[in-house]
C-alpha cells in the first residue's frame, strides 16, 4: 500500500503565481539539497505507465482523454526519486509526494509523515533562495473556490478478484468512511459558495460512481489499471476519494479499515446487501451532516446512518479475522479493528470525544470555539483561515501540528522514526532496492520508477534496465547482502547478469 | 458542539425527579463550561500563530485543479 499526496501551493499575496513553476522550485530545491556532493541525474522511467488502461477491460484513446489523464508523458517537469524510495515531483500544478510501497498501515502513516517533513523542508529551501518569495504548502484538497486536488491511496490486490466485486463492496464503505476519515471543510459546494461545515474536503467533487477520470467527473471508484507490477497476478487499486489527513490516527484507520474491507472482498464475502440507492447523492449528504444523523437509503429499501453502515463493515471484518486468523491475527490487524469499533462507539455517543483523533472533529472544535467566543458565523474569513491553516506544513504555523505539540491531537509516530523515514526506505518491499541503489550509486542511476531501476554505467554502451516487477521482492532481506558485496553499480550489474556475462 | 444550558434552575417546590434532573443539568452545564474553558485555552494558543488579515490570506489562496 502507499499514499500519494498533492499539496496545495501558494505564495502569500500573489494569487496569480504560476503554480507549475512554483511547484518545480519546491521539487528542485529539495533535490539539489539532497544531492550534496554526489548528485544523481535520475529521471522517472515512464515506460511502463498506462494511465488510460481501464480496469473494466478497455483502453481510453489518447484523443478522448483529458490532458490531466496523460500522466505518462515526460513533460520535463521537476522529478526526483528519493533514497527512501519515494517520488517527489510536479503533478501539473501541484508538488506531489508519492510514498514508497509499505506493507502496513503504520508504515503508511510513517512514510506519509516523512513526506510532509520533506515538503516542509523543500518549502524552507525554496523560500531561502535569494530573491525568492516564500512558498507555502498545504496538505489539503481544495481552495474552496472550485479547485480540488487529491490524496490517493494505493492497495495491492490479486488480479483474480473481480472488479465488479470491488465496486459493489467498496462504494458503501467509501460513501460512509468519511465519518472517521473526513478532514473537515468550511464551505459547501464545489466553489464553497454555501456557508457551513462539512465532514469531507473532497466529497462535493465526486460526481459519478465508477470511472477513469481523476480531474473532472470524479468517480467514487477509479478504474485506472496501471499495476506497476505483473498484470497477470496483481492489481493496484487506485483510490482517489479520500481526504488528506493531518491526524495520524485518521490516516492509520483510513489505510487499515480499507485494507480489511478489501480482504473481505478478496475472500469472496458478499457485501451487496449494503448497496446504496444513490451513492453520489449520499456521499454529499453524509458529508453535509456533521451531526451524523442522516440516514442513507439502501437499494433494498432499508435506511441506516453512516455510522451503522460502517458498523456493518467493522463487524464483518472482525468476524472474518476471527474466523480466518483467530489468535494468529497480527497485532496491527487487531489494533485497527479495536480502534475502528471504539471510534464508532465514541462517534455514536458524542463526536467531541474524538477531538484528539479525528481531523474533522478537531477542526470543528476549533471552529465552534471561535464562533462561540467571538460571535462569528460560518461566512467569516477567520473560520476559512482556520480550515486552511490547519493543513499548513510549516511546523510553527500549521494548526494540526500545533495541536499535536499541545497534546490535543494524538500522534502515533515519533520524531526519530519520522526523520529516519525521510532517507531510509521501508525494509520489506521493493522500495528498499530502489532507495538503496539511489543512495549507494547515485551517479550511476539514469532513471527509476516503481517497477524499474535504470543504470547508466561508464564503459557500457547502453542503459541497463533492472525490472522490479514484484512489489514484495527486492527487500532488505532479499538483496542487502548482494548490495553490500557490490561497491559499484558495475559490480551490481555483473552480479545480476550472472557469472557467464561478467564484463572483461 | 451544540449550545448547552448556561445555568441550572432549582426550585424547592419541585419534586425529587425534577431535583435530580436539575442536578444532572447542572453537572452537564459545569462540564460544558470546563470544556469551553479548555477550548478557549487552545484558541489562545492558535491565536498566536494564526495569519493576520484572514480575508486577504484566504482570498489569495487560489489553486489549479489536480487529480
Amino acid at each position: 500500500m502507499g499514499i500519494e499526496t498533492e499539496y496545495g501551493i501558494s505564495v502569500p499575496g500573489h494569487p496569480n503565481v504560476n503554480a507549475m513553476t512554483a511547484s518545480s522550485q519546491i521539487v528542485n530545491a529539495y533535490a539539489n539539497d539532497m544531492a550534496g556532493t554526489r548528485p544523481s541525474r535520475a529521471r522517472w522511467d515512464y515506460d511502463e505507465e498506462t494511465p488510460l488502461r481501464d480496469a473494466r477491460g478497455f483502453d481510453m484513446t489518447r484523443a478522448d482523454a483529458d490532458l490531466g489523464q496523460l500522466t505518462d508523458a515526460d513533460l520535463g517537469l521537476a522529478n526526483a526519486v528519493l533514497t527512501n524510495g519515494a517520488r517527489l515531483y510536479v503533478d501539473h500544478a501541484h508538488p506531489e509526494y508519492s510514498s514508497p510501497e509499505v506493507l502496513s498501515p503504520m508504515d503508511a502513516v510513517l512514510y506519509d509523515r516523512a513526506g510532509e517533513l520533506v515538503m516542509a523542508r523543500a518549502a524552507e529551501l525554496a523560500s531561502a533562495v535569494p530573491g525568492a518569495q516564500p512558498i507555502r504548502l498545504y496538505k489539503n484538497n481544495t481552495d474552496n473556490k472550485g479547485a480540488s486536488y487529491g490524496t490517493h491511496e494505493n492497495y495491492l490486490m490479486s488480479r483474480s478478484t473481480l472488479f465488479t466485486d470491488i465496486v459493489v463492496g467498496l462504494i458503501p464503505f467509501f460513501v460512509t468512511r468519511q465519518v472517521i476519515t473526513g478532514a473537515g471543510r468550511v464551505g459547501i459546494g464545489q466553489d464553497g459558495r454555501q456557508d457551513g461545515f462539512q465532514l469531507s474536503q473532497r466529497a462535493d467533487y465526486f460526481e459519478v460512481e465508477v470511472g477513469l477520470e481523476t480531474t473532472l467527473k470524479r468517480p467514487i471508484i477509479n478504474t485506472r489499471d496501471e499495476p506497476h507490477a505483473d498484470p497477470l497476478h496483481h492489481r493496484r487499486l487506485h483510490v482517489i476519494v479520500g481526504d488528506a489527513n493531518m491526524s495520524e490516527t485518521a490516516t492509520y484507520l483510513k489505510m487499515g479499515m480499507t485494507a480489511l474491507v478489501l480482504a473481505l472482498i478478496e475472500s469472496g464475502i458478499s457485501l451487496s446487501d449494503l448497496t446504496l440507492q444513490a451513492p453520489v447523492a449520499e456521499i454529499h449528504r453524509v458529508s453535509h451532516d456533521p451531526t451524523l444523523q442522516h440516514k442513507v437509503e439502501l437499494a433494498d429499501g432499508r435506511t441506516m446512518t453512516a455510522l451503522e453502515v460502517q458498523r456493518n463493515y467493522a463487524d464483518r471484518a472482525s468476524a472474518f479475522v476471527a474466523d480466518r486468523l483467530g489468535t494468529d491475527a497480527d497485532a496491527q490487524t487487531v489494533d485497527v479493528l479495536t480502534r475502528w469499533h471504539q471510534m464508532l462507539d465514541s462517534l455514536e455517543r458524542d463526536p467531541l470525544e474524538c477531538a484528539d483523533e479525528l481531523d474533522w472533529v478537531a477542526k470543528l472544535q476549533l471552529l465552534d470555539g471561535y464562533r462561540r467566543r467571538d460571535g462569528l458565523d460560518w461566512s467569516h474569513a477567520r473560520l476559512h483561515l482556520v480550515d486552511l491553516q490547519y493543513a499548513d506544513v510549516q511546523p510553527e504555523k500549521g494548526l494540526a501540528r500545533r495541536l499535536e505539540r499541545l497534546g490535543k491531537l494524538k500522534r502515533l509516530t515519533d520524531d526519530h522514526h519520522a526523520r529516519a523515514a525521510i532517507t531510509d526506505p521501508p525494509a520489506n518491499t521493493r522500495a528498499w532496492f530502489r532507495g538503496e541503489c539511489l543512495r549507494r550509486y547515485p551517479e550511476s542511476i539514469a532513471a527509476a520508477s516503481w517497477d524499474s531501476v535504470v543504470f547508466d554505467v561508464a564503459g557500457r554502451t547502453s542503459l541497463q534496465r533492472v525490472p522490479t516487477l514484484d512489489p514484495t521482492r527486492g527487500t532488505q532481506a532479499h538483496v542487502s547482502a548482494l548490495l553490500d558485496s557490490c561497491p559499484t553499480a558495475d559490480d551490481l550489474l555483473d552480479a545480476l547478469a550472472g557469472p557467464q556475462l561478467a564484463s572483461n | 458542539m451544540a449550545g448547552g444550558q448556561e445555568h441550572a434552575h432549582q426550585s424547592s417546590e419541585q419534586g425529587e425527579q425534577d431535583q435530580t434532573d436539575a442536578v444532572v443539568a447542572s453537572d452537564v452545564a459545569e462540564r460544558k463550561e470546563k470544556l469551553d474553558a479548555d477550548v478557549d485555552a487552545i484558541l489562545d494558543e492558535i491565536d498566536e500563530v494564526l495569519e493576520e488579515n484572514a480575508a486577504e490570506f484566504v482570498s489569495s489562496f487560489v489553486q489549479k485543479g489536480g487529480e
